[in-house]
């Protein structure tokens, strides 16, 4: 047992739910209780989502507890299988059919042999994985599935694209500003000429999955989700991937080098695809690095200077942190004092990664540790998720949020990808921005705050003549400080018409009414 | 009366396949209104995910609530649950030291059998902290019903009343009736206008279930009249009848004015009491909502159910001059709500209505069907639905801001229509744009 107040991962059925719920015309099926299918109020509500979510739940409550939930689970598949005539159906374990040990499996192809659609059991178990682990783990399930059966239906493609062609694999659902960073990726790749095979899951048909092998290349651009499907693919059906993520001025160059790299390759083993020459993108990157985003001038100019070694903790998922720290230390000379990542098994990786940016490394889980490092290390800036972000709130530290777990506020409506050169723009504003704050507020400190007459909670009338009774008194401290001060200038104006002099709780409450009325 | 009642009304159910909160979300105000409190929820990382997106902000604020999250070890029963729970319980009373500690019990405490009602005395003896044990989970109880199965258990919690014929010290201010605890957590500043309201009609509350602190749970046993406020509690009221022994006044729920006006006088009438003033003080609450009346008259209303407030705030409506189509409600307690049921069904005649059809484990998926037929003015719903539906053209209320508003006593009526015509108003606002339909057909 442990004691826990908050988490940066959620539950493993959350990525399962998040991959199944992102491809068109998939159904996911919980088996839970009543009360699991939060995931559509998640939904719902950060991304404002249109359309119902996907999901409905399998409800396991003590009848199904006494007798098993066979005949259930199998009648919900069916009778949504009629309902929405989905391409698929994923069967969705959670942390109480990991307990009960029941023969999902079983239920699966029992009502895959009634239903119209095909039906899968994602092979996650709560125990073992988190919500991260368990999506990589669907959409490699979800991909393998179908390559498998086209491959005997002999309905794999027998060619590559004509023209060089990516899929792009792991933007979905809930992800930090995935979106954006999707249409960035898209108008990034066709300035190098480059078509877009199938973008998956979000947005993708599981019936176009079987068109995968077509495309020349992988790219995966978050390494938490979409890894373990470019490593089938490659092994599966020969194609090569590009793991690396375009994210700040020097990796989005190395990303488009990579790229570059594996046309070449491409063309080398086989010029039938199409290419003459070797391609070169390097005066692209140039053109792009110099004058289209402005942050490698922003990292020249006087601005920036200003930011030259001051302290900065980085904290988020494995992809953003690392590039977060390198975009730091590399492209804006901060010093980078602790960088940690809450994807423990991607440890090895994220030290790897940010060797050389930072002082120290932290791996953990566990939101404490995180903040108690934070008020250590004292930094000018803190760039996190949004829990350190509340840290900061405490420690009156400035913080910019660069990674899930986000809230709302994280699901902007306007253009705000992360990758990409546009994504760079973006980044370095959140920087600059965080740090002139914090900048701003301490110069207020020190030369005495801003204007602080609090003057809402003040009465109108100095010269009260009113003898607040302590029940009244007592009451008018409950009610909430920016309220407070009109209530009591209310009360007073509806005593003095009624001609109470003593107010007590129930004038209060008559003068409500009154008001009201 | 229950046979009258069946054949006006008309009681279906559905499929149970509903949207709603798991009824640990209790915590998050129960935290709050008891203020010495502390609550473990022994569960997994999916409650935990739950809570922790449900409360939103609150979770920054070093909330007096924490998980026990379960891991592999203790489900395979490989670690001790007794030692890992002293382990926890005695680091909360180091860092909080609370005068209470509440166990949630969750789904997975069910299923693996494990047996907190008999570890917690044993615990409790050995830390000196008391444990409440508590089982809301979402294998048996919807959102709402969180609370009353906390309340249940604090209701075994309280002191027993000493002397029957001689009141307990705090009740000897003149009260010429029997001593009457209220049960149900409403936010203090309803507390004391309920209190108030009664107050005036000579009748002295002699304490709330529950309290401000569980140090000042109220006195209870024989003799002890208790009444409800929150349509919900029904574990509630039968433990107070049958453990505590105490008098349950079956009333409506001060919901609304007509209801709060129901409810005292019910309470009036069973300490013999004749109401004073209260048809002039409701006539004047309903002209004072005159300005909201004049937006909800002649519109309609689908209540898709998860909170068990349903019933109390559709006779609210109908009274409002609304027509209600359906009332959808996880859980239907005929007897604890029979009052309730009663004067919605009363309401309805004097409103001339048709009585709306109460569906109880609601269908969603069904219901959405329905609601496309009916068209109605106004969805109450939870936000899984709410976005959905207005993508559609369909006004919605997200249903659990009934919850966390104030809408009991006289004074709060307002706050409930407020509520309601929120959607109206920003709607019709919005009307003379064009876009009401968000969605590709
Ligand atoms: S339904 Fe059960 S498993 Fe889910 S959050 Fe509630 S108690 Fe936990």
């Amino acid at each position: 047992m442990k004691l826990a107040y908050w988490m940066y991962a959620g539950p493993a059925h959350i990525g399962t739910l998040r991959v199944a719920s992102s491809f068109k015309n998939v159904h996911a099926i919980m088996h839970a209780p009543l009360g699991d299918d939060y995931f559509n109020v998640m939904r719902s509500m950060l991304e404002r989502e249109r359309d119902f979510t996907p999901v409905t739940a399998s409800i396991v409550d003590r009848h199904v507890l006494a007798r098993g939930s066979q005949e259930k689970v199998v009648e919900n598949i069916t009778r949504k299988d009629k309902e929405e005539q989905p391409d698929l159906i994923v069967l969705t374990p959670t942390c109480t059919s990991s307990i009960l040990q029941e023969d999902l499996q079983n239920f699966v192809d029992r009502a895959s042999r009634e239903s119209e659609s095909d039906v899968i059991l994602a092979d996650v178990n709560h125990y073992r994985v988190n919500e991260l682990q368990a999506a990589d783990r669907t959409l490699e399930q979800i991909i393998r599935f179908y390559l498998e059966k086209a491959k005997k239906k002999n309905e794999l493609p027998e060619s590559k694209t004509e023209k060089p062609s990516a899929n792009i694999l792991g933007m979905f659902t809930l992800g930090f500003h995935n979106q954006h960073d999707c249409r960035e990726l898209k108008r990034l790749l066709n300035d190098l000429g480059i078509t877009i095979n199938e973008i998956i899951p979000e947005g993708g048909n599981v019936t176009n999955l079987k068109n995968l092998p077509a495309a020349w290349f992988n790219i995966v651009p978050y390494r938490e989700v979409g890894l373990m499907s470019a490593i089938y693919l490659e092994k599966e059906h020969q194609m090569p991937y590009v793991a690396t993520t375009p994210m700040g001025v020097v990796e989005t160059a190395k990303f488009i080098r990579e790229i570059a790299s594996i046309l070449n390759s491409l063309t080398s083993v086989n010029s039938a695809l199409g290419l003459t020459k070797n391609v070169n993108f390097d005066d692209y990157i140039d053109q792009q690095t110099r004058f289209v985003s402005q942050a490698a001038w922003f990292s020249r100019s006087i601005d920036c200077q200003n930011l030259t070694g001051k302290k900065a903790v980085v904290f988020g998922d494995a992809t953003h942190a690392a590039c977060m720290t390198k975009i730091l230390t590399r492209e804006i000379g901060l010093h980078v004092a602790c960088a940690g990542t809450y994807c423990k098994h991607d440890a090895d990786w994220f030290r790897e990664q940010v060797l050389g940016f930072c002082d120290q490394v932290l791996i953990t889980d566990d939101h404490t540790q995180v903040g108690d490092m934070i008020s250590r290390l004292e930094p000018a800036a803190i760039f996190g998720t949004q829990m350190e972000r509340h840290v900061g709130k405490r420690l009156d530290i400035p913080c910019g949020v660069i990674s899930a777990p986000v809230h709302i506020q994280n699901f902007p409506l306007s253009y705000r990808p992360f990758l990409g050169y546009e994504g760079t723009n973006q980044i370095a504003d959140l920087v600059y921005n965080s740090f002139t704050l914090g900048m701003e507020d301490h110069l207020l400190e020190i030369f005495g705050g801003h204007d602080t007459k609090e003057v809402i909670t003040k009465s109108l009338s100095t010269e009260s003549d009113f003898d607040w009774s302590p029940d009244g008194l007592a009451e008018l401290k409950k009610i909430p400080g920016f309220v407070r001060g009109k209530v009591k200038r209310n009360t007073e104006k509806y005593a003095r018409q009624k001609g109470i002099r003593t107010i007590n709780v129930e004038v209060m409450y008559a003068a409500k009414e009154a008001a009201g009325a | 009366m229950s046979s009258a009642l069946n054949e006006a009304l008309v009681f279906e159910c559905e499929t149970g396949n509903y949207h709603t909160f798991c009824p640990i979300s209790c915590v998050s105000w129960l935290y709050q209104k008891i203020e010495d409190s502390f609550f473990l929820v022994i569960g997994t990382k999916t409650c935990g995910y739950f809570l922790q997106n449900a409360l939103g902000v609150m979770i920054f604020a070093e909330p007096r609530y924490a998980m026990a999250e379960l891991e592999e070890s203790d489900i395979s029963a490989q670690l001790n649950d007794y030692k890992e729970l002293k382990r926890l319980c005695l680091q909360i009373k180091q860092d909080r030291n609370p005068s209470v500690i509440v166990w949630i019990g969750t789904c997975t405490t069910e299923i693996i059998k494990m047996d907190l009602e008999g570890m917690a005395p044993r615990l409790e003896e050995e830390i000196n902290i008391p444990i409440v044990v508590a089982r809301a989970n979402g294998l048996d109880y919807a959102f709402t019903q969180g609370e009353d199965t906390v309340l249940a258990a604090m209701a075994q919690r309280c002191p027993e009343s000493v002397n029957k014929k001689k009141e307990p010290s705090n009740l000897t201010d003149q009260s010429n009736h029997p001593p009457l605890v209220l049960f149900g957590s409403l936010p203090s500043t309803v507390v004391t206008q309920l209190t108030l309201e009664l107050k005036n009609q000579g009748i002295q509350v002699s304490g709330w279930l529950p309290s401000q602190r569980y140090t000042e749970l109220p006195t209870l046993g024989e003799g002890v009249y208790v009444c409800g406020v929150h349509p919900f509690l029904s574990r509630t009221a039968t433990t107070l009848m049958r453990r505590r022994k105490c008098k349950l006044i079956g009333a409506p729920f001060p919901i609304g004015p007509d209801g709060t006006r129901a409810w005292i006088e019910k309470i009036c009438s069973v300490f013999g009491k004749t109401p004073k003033g209260l048809e002039e003080r409701e006539s004047k609450i309903w002209a004072g909502l005159e300005d909201y009346l004049k937006l909800v008259r002649g519109k309609s209303v689908f209540f898709m159910g998860d909170n068990l407030l349903e019933i109390s705030l559709a006779r609210f409506l109908i009274r409002c001059g609304m027509v209600v189509y359906e009332v959808g409600i996880p859980y239907m307690d005929k007897r604890f709500q029979a009052a309730e049921l009663l004067l919605l069904q009363k309401t309805c005649k004097q409103m001339n209505v048709p009585m709306p059809r109460i569906v109880e484990k609601p269908d969603n998926y069904y219901q959405i069907q329905r609601i496309r037929e009916f068209q109605p003015s106004l969805v109450i719903t939870g936000m899984a639905h709410c976005n959905p539906l207005e993508a559609r053209g369909i006004d919605t209320k997200w249903s659990v801001e009934f919850t966390f508003a104030q809408i009991h006593g006289f004074t709060n009526a307002r706050e409930i229509l407020d509520l309601v015509t929120r959607p109206l108003r920003r709607n019709d606002n919005l009307k003379a744009l064009g876009w009401s339909k968000l969605v590709k057909n």
